[in-house]
Parts: structure tokens; sequence; C-alpha cells
């Protein structure tokens, strides 16, 4: 007999090795995360997968798996909470969504919005990051970085490289870059590389792209993100790629 | 420079030694330089971004360049109350610069730290990474005298240097001291099992804190399928108010070893660590020497007593970073990375240092190992309490005629312990350091044990001249600092507990506040990643439930008041301006309304 789990009630199989996350994604069920990525070694640090098994607290993307659990993922208190960590995300950076070129596609926006996020619950830091536009081809804004290591571990995982690095400590963690002037155009990071197209926020942008798909027929005008993501890892019709699985690509047009 | 390098890495020439190279340039250059991040990347064969972001995690290190004199103070609440704050200022006239910056000549730099490891003998500091105790304003003014000579370390006078075991109360443990080799002796006599079923009955658990079963601990890592296994010794004792590692290491440090050697034995381990932290600096050579010692008496090294045991230590210094106490950070942090917690499972008894089976325990936990291989699982557990069996080695400080190093069996009660230290007029102890608990006068009959009070062995005493909200205030900003920025919820939680305690104690909270900081203090306890989050509230936590009018007194009968100081935030536009008349400031709230 094949093992299972249940989450909120709902019985779920799984095989040996996989996470909470992963059963879940392959069972049609969403639950909120930003710094993961099936394809990469979870990190479990942005902790919006946060689900509580057999009444304590962990991270769906790193814990595995094991027959038997009850895990509790859309109760009112961890909608909530998700909701709290999710503005913390906001108010540690400078997001500012009307004027970002990655609104519409953003996954940030998006999880905000499958929160039902209306405001920042917190005071707003205002940190003095940089922008980065040393690069032809790829821009950094780091007033957009929200840590979650994605395009760390694409570099190094399928580019290959190793371009990219979080650095710092506490509130000051940032993102470094792989060359002696600390600048982008200085690394040895391409255009097509995967860790360009896979930032979840507007923090790594491809130039001269910007507004290609008009705001309102972007990626999560018309779909939240739960369908969205379901639909990337295989368990839906797809109707549209996120852009980090659409790699030198075009950004698909969206269909209603 | 590029000899200097190079010489080190010959020596080191393993990426897990990355900690310990910055360590020597650091010394030696007063920063790391970028010359010499470019040629490790070379030579260590690892990205030059793994190095910055080492250098970047670590207090001790730094990417520009300190002082000649690197003169850091302890922030430790311990040194406030001994009166840090005056001898800062002293310390900025005398030395004529200013806090975290480095004076123009290029002599000296100055700077806070967090605690010290030395709250029985404070105010405390560190020169070049050498401890400093007893710090007033005639030692200062010999240090300044010193700096401005420019006088090597080595010239110093010794007595600026001296720090004393102030052990007042002994117990099972500090009593006896073994006879070197006699534990390892007796495992050889009682057999391998024998001596784990002996830890085993002794009931001994992990004296860190947190109280897994040591026996149960090391018999898991033995019995993983893998050839190589590792001991580790946990010597970053950074709890600010706890010191007895370092009081252990002094006096008992080859007990200590032996400890980690049983453990070897019984586990099947070839190579062990003591990850002492790096404020413990001035006890290296020491370790070093003991170590060097007891491989010549045969009791490390190869085959152990003719026993046919291989087994060595290697002590690895940190470089400040509390989360380093954390398990999985110390790992991280001995494989020469930052000190960030991984995710668990799996646990380090299955995945430890490069992955191999790892036990990691506390100084005292090896120490009391040793002692029960001598001497038998009875005699310990034939003390303490029911699940908290043996003697707990306190680190007492604060407010209180005799601060210093306490053993006391398992159950003793906070006024036992008050009396024999000398604490009159006390307002409450804080027990297990900032991330234990607060306990009121109304509670001295509570009992040190894992069932009631569990403690790593800070013990603070306020007494009634205290302001409780000015020790909270400290913590509060200890974890934000000390928070390895991993995780949302502590990266951020940890900085808007700071702001949100900084708004209330200033007086620029109003109603609704106290709410507020309470939900955020939930938040960051039931979703951080590791311990130091889980914790970081507890300062809070433990004191709103005991005074929530002390809170609560100090908000504005306002319904609302900005999160931050209006007239502050527009210095910048003064300056751009250059104007400073009445019209470019602001008043907080409409005072004439409201007062």
């Amino acid at each position: 007999m094949s093992k299972t789990i249940t989450i909120d009630g709902k019985t779920i199989p799984f095989e040996d090795g996989q996470t909470i996350m992963d059963a879940a994604m392959a069972a049609d069920v969403y639950i909120p995360h930003l710094c993961h990525q099936p394809e990469f070694t979870p990190h479990g640090s942005c902790k919006l997968c946060t689900v509580n098994v057999n009444g304590r607290n962990c991270s769906a993307c790193t814990f595995p798996a094991m027959d038997g659990q009850d895990v509790l993922s859309e109760t009112k208190e961890l909608i909530d909470d998700r909701k709290k960590i999710t503005q913390m995300l906001f108010v540690e950076g400078n997001h500012f969504c009307p004027s970002c070129e990655k609104t519409g596609n953003c996954q940030l926006q998006a999880v905000a919005y499958h929160l039902n996020m209306l405001d920042n619950h917190f005071p707003l830091f205002y940190p003095d990051r940089n922008v980065d536009a040393s690069h032809a081809e790829v821009m950094i804004d780091h007033n957009r970085c929200i840590f979650c290591a994605l395009c760390v571990r694409a570099s190094q995982q399928t580019d290959g490289k190793n371009v990219f690095a979080l650095s710092g400590r506490g509130i000051h963690k940032h993102l470094i870059v792989n060359a002696e002037s600390g600048l982008l155009k200085d690394t040895d990071v391409d255009v097509n590389d995967q860790a360009v197209h896979i930032c979840p926020t507007g923090a790594i942008l491809v130039k001269r792209t910007g507004y290609q798909v008009p705001i309102g027929e972007r990626i999560y005008d018309h779909q939240q993100i739960d369908q969205v993501s379901l639909a990337a890892s295989g368990s839906r019709p797809v109707a549209t790629l996120p852009p980090s699985l659409a790699v030198g690509k075009e950004h698909p047009k969206h269909g209603k | 420079m590029r000899q200097f390098v190079q010489g080190i890495v010959e020596n080191n020439h393993q990426a897990t030694h990355l900690l310990q190279i910055l360590r020597q340039i650091q010394s030696r250059f007063h920063y790391i330089p970028e010359e010499a991040i470019e040629q490790l990347s070379g030579l260590l064969n690892i990205p030059r971004t793994q190095i910055i972001s080492v250098i970047e995690f670590y207090s001790f290190f730094h990417l520009t360049r300190r002082g000649r004199y690197e003169l850091l103070i302890s922030d430790s609440i311990t040194d406030h109350m001994l009166g840090k704050k005056d001898l800062l200022g002293y310390l900025e006239n005398k030395l004529a610069v200013a806090v975290g910056e480095v004076r123009p000549d290029g002599v000296v730099s100055l700077d806070n730290t967090s605690c010290t490891g030395m709250c029985d003998q404070g105010p405390a500091g560190l020169v070049n990474g050498y401890a400093l105790t007893h710090l007033d304003h005639s030692s200062i003014d010999k240090i300044a005298e010193l700096i401005n000579q420019q006088k090597p370390l080595s010239e110093w006078p010794s007595e600026l240097f001296q720090v004393d075991d102030n052990i007042h109360k002994s117990g099972l443990l500090l009593n006896q001291q073994l006879e070197q080799g006699a534990a390892l002796k007796a495992v050889l006599t009682r057999g391998i099992k024998e001596t784990l079923t002996e830890i085993d009955k002794s009931g001994l658990r992990g004296r860190g804190g947190a109280g897994f079963k040591t026996a149960m601990k090391w018999q898991f890592c033995s019995e993983e399928q893998q050839t190589e296994r590792y001991v580790v010794c946990n010597a970053d004792e950074g709890e600010p108010g706890t010191f007895k590692d370092r009081v252990l290491l002094n006096t008992y440090a080859d007990q200590v070893f032996e400890g980690m050697t049983v453990c070897a034995a019984i586990i099947g381990a070839k190579q062990g660590f003591l990850y002492l932290r790096g404020e413990y600096l001035h006890l290296h050579d020491k370790l070093q020497n003991i170590l060097e010692q007891r491989r010549r008496n045969g009791l490390l090294g190869t085959n152990i007593l003719d026993a046919g045991w291989n087994f060595d230590i290697e002590i690895c210094l940190g470089a400040g970073a509390y989360i380093c106490g954390e398990e999985s950070a110390l790992i991280e942090s001995l494989e020469g990375k930052a000190g960030i917690p991984r995710n668990r499972p799996p646990y380090p008894v299955t995945q430890g240092y490069l992955g191999k089976p790892t036990v990691v325990n506390n100084v005292e936990t090896f120490l009391a190992a040793a002692s029960i291989a001598v001497n038998g699982g009875d005699w310990f557990a034939s003390i303490g309490t029911e699940k908290s069996k043996g003697t707990k080695i306190l680190s007492i400080s604060g407010d209180c005629a005799r601060p210093g190093i306490y053993e006391y069996p398992f159950g003793v009660t906070v006024q036992t312990i008050l009396h024999d230290c000398g604490a009159d007029d006390v307002l409450g102890v804080q027990v297990g350091g900032p991330s234990g608990s607060f306990i009121s006068d109304q509670e001295f009959e509570r009992k040190l044990a894992f069932e009631d009070l569990a403690t790593g062995g800070s013990f603070i005493i306020f007494n009634t001249s205290r302001n409780i909200l000015d020790m909270v205030h400290n913590f509060t900003h200890f974890f934000a600092h000390e928070s390895c920025g991993f995780c949302t919820p502590c990266r951020v939680g940890t900085s808007l507990l700071q702001k949100q305690m900084d708004k209330i104690v200033e007086g620029h909270g109003s109603a609704g506040d106290v709410v507020a900081l309470e939900e955020l203090c939930q938040l960051v306890k039931n979703y951080s990643h590791c311990g130091l989050g889980q914790t970081a509230a507890n300062p809070i936590l433990t004191t709103l439930e005991r005074y929530p009018d002390l809170y609560q007194n100090r908000l504005k009968e306002i319904s609302y008041e900005p999160g931050f100081d209006l007239d502050g935030a527009l210095e910048t536009a003064r300056r751009m301006a250059n104007r400073d008349d009445a019209g470019a400031h602001l008043a907080q709230i409409e005072v004439n309304e409201h007062e």
C-alpha cells in the first residue's frame, strides 16, 4: 500500500524522499511559497510555506513527508501569519509595485494578492540600496531583493557558475556578485543564464524587454498564483508558464 | 602580503579552515584586503563570494581597515550595570575616537561587541581579540597611554588581562579533579558498551540548555552506517551572562578533552573539534599545550592507551557570531562557512560535519561524561531531581556580592542561590540568558531543572534599582544584531521588535503599540527557522506577562503617534537646505492640544 499524508483532511500519496511540498504539488494542493522551485535544492528561508505538522510548525519545502502526517495548511492562523510574513518582505525592501517593471509578473506581488494583503501593516524600513545597471543586458535592483537565493542556486545548479551569493548578517543581508569590482558587468553572467530569469521579484531584470507584455496582460493579472503554480508543476493543464520556466523565450502571452 | 597569505595557506590548505585563515589575516592587517580575497579564492579553489560572505557574516572580520589596536567593549547588560556607558564615553575622550570609528591616524578603532563572557569581572572588552577585564577609569588611562605609545600587547601589564575563575561553590563535578587519563582507563577496564550503559544510567542530559539525553545522542550516532564520525565540543559560549565554559576550559580542560575522547571511543570517531568562541582567544595557547601534553602521554593521537583507539582534537576559533552556538550553524562554521543553521532533519547525528555523523555537546556535558566514566552512572544519578539528574554549573552575575561560578544539584531553588551569592533587594532574575525567562520576586521558590526552569547556566540578578525595560531593550537589540538573516521572520522580525521596543521605551508609543508588540513576538517565535528567532521575543514576552503596566505606562495618552521621530527625519533635509530655523523643525505631536 502506498504511503499517505493528509493536508487539511485531504489524503495525499507520497513517495519516500518527497517533501510535504513535493507531495502537495503533485496532488494539486497549493501551499504559498517564494524561495522554492522544484528543480533546485530547497532553501526553506522565506517561511511562507510554513505548515503545521502534528502540532508543530515546519517548512513544507524542506520537511520530509512521513506516513500518517496530519498537515494543516489553510487554517485561519496560518493564512493570517503568512500574510504578515509577506508584509515583512515588503517593508524591509523598497517595493513600489506601480512603478516596477515586474508588476503583474511578480510572485511577491501575486502572493500578496493571494493572501489578500491590503497594507504594509509594519513600519517601512526604507533601506538605502543600490541599483547595478553596469551590465549591458542585465540589471540588479537591490531594492527588490527578498534573499530567496533562487538566483544563487540557479547559477550554481543549472548554469554551472557562481555569479551570485548572499552575504551579510541579519537585516544587513544583501546579494553580492562574483567580481572584484562588485559589479555585474565584471562577472561571467550571461543574459541566457537561468539565474537571470529566476527572480520572483523585479530584482534581476533583462534590459530592453520592459513592457513588451503590456500591464493588464501579464501572468498574474487574470490568474491567481496558486493556479499558475500548479500549472507549472505539471499537475494542471498548462495555461501560462511563469517567466522562470520560460528561459530564453519571449514571455508567453497571457491567454484568458 | 602575498607571501604572508601563501604561508598561512601552506599550513591550512583546506577551505574548511577559511575562518582560521581569515583570523590570521585580520590579526596581521586589521582587515581582509581585496588582494588577499583574490589570492585565497585561487589557493583554496572557492568562489570569492564565499570568502566575502564569511567576512561579512562574522563580527571580527572587516573589509575595511580597523585600527592597529582594535578595541571592543562588551555590550552585555551586566557590563551596563557596571557602568559601561560612562566608560565608553571616557574611552572616546581619552583615545579621541568615536564608537564605530577608526582614529584618523589608523592607530586605534573602538566599537561595541556582544557579551564577551566576563560578566563576573566586567566591564569587559577585547583588544586585538584578547580579553580585558575590570575596566575602570584608571585602567583606561593606562590603556590609552599604551595605545598612544603604540606598545605591543606583549609589553602591556598582565593585570589588564587577568581573568579569574571565581569558583564560589563546588559540587559533584568541580570538587573532583580527575587524574589525567583516569576516565579513559576506566573505559578500558569496564568496556565501551558498558560505559555507554553507565552514561545512560546517569541520566545525563545536554548542558547547553536543550537537554537531549546524552547517551541516546551517542547511541544514535554510533548506529549510523558510516565509517567516518566526528565529535564536536561546543565552546561557543555566547549567551549573555554565561561564562562557566570559560572556567571549565581554564581549569578543567583535561577532563573536557577526556570526555570528548570517551565519546570518540564510544561512537567510533577519529577526529574531534573544540569550537572555541573567538572571545576566548586568551585560552587558545594554553589549550593547545594541554592537547600536546595529552598526545605525549598517549591519551590522544594514534593507539591511545595501547587500546588501538585513534583520535585527535583540533581547536577552531570562532569570529564573533552568537548563532554559531546553534549546533548546525556551528558545523557550518567549522566547515569554513557563514554560520547559518541548517534545515533539519537531517540532524547532525546522521549528517553533521562534512555530511558525516557528528555528536555536538556542550563543554559541561563532556566534563560530566568523563566523571561518570570514572564514578559510574549511579554516582551521578543519585542527586538531582527525577528528570534532571546530577548537578548544574551556573554563571552568576549582576547585582550580588559574589558573582562567579556555582555548582548545584538540579532542583535547587532560586531563593537558595540568591542567598548564597549575596543578593539583596532583588527585583528579579534572568534565568537562561536573554533567550530564557525573567523570574519576578514572586517566583523565587521555583526550581532550576528541566521540569521547571531549564537553563544553560546564565543567571543574571537585578535589584530594585534597575529598570526592567532597559534590560529588555538591551536583549532585543542583541538578538537583532545576532540574527543570521536567513529566514524572513527572524531577519525582519528581530529588527521590527527592536524598532517597536525603541518606540515604546523612547516614549513614542501610543494605544495599540503593546498589542502590536505582542503580536509581533508571537510571529517571530512561531515561524523562525531556529532557536535564535524562536527565543528572541522571550525577553519581551516574559516581562510583558509579569509587568504589563511597565509597558502600558510608557504609552502616550493619545490614539496615534507617528512611529518615528518626525523632527529627526528632517535632519537630512535641514542639512541640505542649510537651515536650522524654527520653520525647519516639526513637533512630534500637537503638544498644546493634547498635554
